[in-house]
């Protein structure tokens, strides 16, 4: 890539302010480092990945609202989390996370227990338990 | 408590952190030599390995070793350390900052607030300089930041003790022995030849034989997944390519940037021409990026476009084949 073609394209990073430094080849084919402030290709890639995810989201809260999964399910989303995350943040067994998935066993759960998810999800008990989806 | 630590941003985490704590310890090495040396350039397909539903791509080695390489390929030696408890590696971090040590740590990036929030996914092997501390904060340099930066106390933490995939463990880095005199032509050598040896690997998931298979999937994953699936493991591939300054293009031109540093140590002119090669290779890594963005934006016009990007891929991999081959012949 050469110097005067480094994208500078309005990404994600413009909001911020944040550049990005990448290398470059100068006008006499030497390499020297250059800016750029974001390049089109990738910000789609990433707004691809955001969509992705508020999808999930949108899929867990009404699935909150219907009573087929807990909030955990959601709040798991909602952090950009996968089982497989939640479950290393929360020091239990995949399956077991899995359980909690049902509304009916996550009632029965303890506060211990949830004091777990509500760290992993940076929130309180009472918001994890008290959560509902419009 | 602040250590005299000066901040230059680079493309790549591991490579910066690696040459700000070595130029701050006396040896002044560029990002691109950090990366040539430690054998940065890499390629592996992990289809069991699941990255945010989508099967994992990663352009580079396992987290923390090209530092360790270059370590081994240079005489210098590095102490690391990891924590079981965080009271320990919160004393640890701070003793060295009393002695004046800035400090490398390998990070989760999810609770990096002061990236920017689309950045922030649950990806563990970042890395960044603690140079500071002071009643709340911890002053940060990290690599890939224009300008140094804080996090709190708790927000460190919390990054340092991130969970999941590579979990960082409050691991901790910094040299304790950095020789004055260093052989820098054989590192070089050292440093192309597991390069070479890495990309042009008998194995169907690495390096350049790595590619072809997930150029072949691509032509797959329409049938087999359906198109959305499909779009959504091509933002993937694309994403893991070009996010924060790592993977195909990227890399590529850090590579050829690296290749003509050592054209000029080792006096050798054929890695000059092999570092204009490497720099249109970078290019088509590109020039794939952008095919690779439009199909999922759905703004392609082209039919057939997913045998089209697998073509471009086994493109690439022929030239890369060649171009490795090459490069092992020229310094041999």
């Amino acid at each position: 890539m050469k110097k005067d073609e480094v994208p500078q394209d309005k990404g994600n990073l413009s909001k911020t302010n944040m550049k990005e430094l990448v290398y470059a080849t100068d006008e006499n084919g030497n390499y020297t480092t250059a800016l750029s402030s974001g390049w089109e290709p990738k910000s789609i890639a990433l707004s691809n990945s955001i969509e992705e995810i508020s999808e999930r989201i949108a899929i867990a809260e009404a699935q909150v609202a219907n009573n087929e999964v807990s909030p955990i399910c959601y709040y798991m989303e909602l952090c950009r989390m996968d089982i497989g995350v939640l479950s290393s943040y929360v020091g239990m067994w995949q399956w077991r996370v899995k359980r909690h998935f049902k509304p009916k066993v996550f009632a029965g759960l303890s506060d211990k227990i949830l004091k777990k998810y509500s760290d992993a999800f940076n929130i309180t008990v009472e918001e994890l338990k008290n959560f509902k989806a419009n | 408590m602040e250590t005299n630590f000066t901040h230059h941003q680079s493309a790549h985490c591991e490579n910066g952190v690696a040459s700000n704590l070595l130029k701050h310890n006396g040896l002044n090495i560029s990002e691109p030599m950090v990366f040539g040396i430690g054998s940065g350039l890499f390629f592996v397909y992990l289809p069991f390995l699941k990255v945010n539903y989508a099967p994992a791509i990663s352009y580079r080695p396992m987290p923390g070793q090209i530092f360790n390489k270059l370590a081994k390929r240079l005489g210098l030696k590095i102490k690391r350390q990891k924590f079981s408890s965080e009271a320990n590696a919160i004393k640890a971090l701070d003793e060295n900052l009393k002695n004046n040590i800035p400090s490398g740590l390998q990070v989760g990036v999810y609770n990096l607030t002061y990236f920017p929030d689309e950045y922030r996914f649950h990806f563990n092997a970042h890395n960044l300089v603690v140079y500071g501390k002071t009643e709340t904060d911890y002053l940060i340099s990290d690599p890939v930041m224009e300008n140094v930066t804080t996090l709190t106390h708790e927000e460190l933490n919390k990054v340092r003790f991130a969970k999941g995939a590579f979990a960082p463990r409050g691991q901790m880095y910094y040299p304790i022995q950095v020789p004055l005199n260093v052989d820098l032509k054989g590192a070089i050598i050292k440093g192309i030849k597991n390069t070479c040896r890495d990309m042009l690997a008998p194995m169907p998931i690495i390096g350049v034989r790595g590619i072809r298979l997930v150029a072949k999937l691509i032509k797959k994953w329409p049938v087999k997944e359906g198109t959305k699936k499909a779009n959504h493991y091509l933002a993937q591939i694309v994403r893991m390519q070009e996010e924060i300054g790592t993977g195909g293009g990227g890399f590529r031109f850090i590579y050829a940037a690296f290749l003509q540093e050592a054209a000029v140590v080792l006096q050798n002119d054929e890695l000059q021409n092999l570092s204009l090669e490497m720099t249109a290779i970078g290019d088509l890594w590109r020039d794939f990026a952008v095919e690779a963005s439009r199909v999922y934006k759905n703004r392609s016009t082209k039919v057939d476009v997913y045998n089209l990007l697998s073509d471009e891929l086994l493109a690439i991999a022929d030239k890369e084949e060649e171009f490795f081959k090459k490069l092992k012949k020229a310094i041999s």
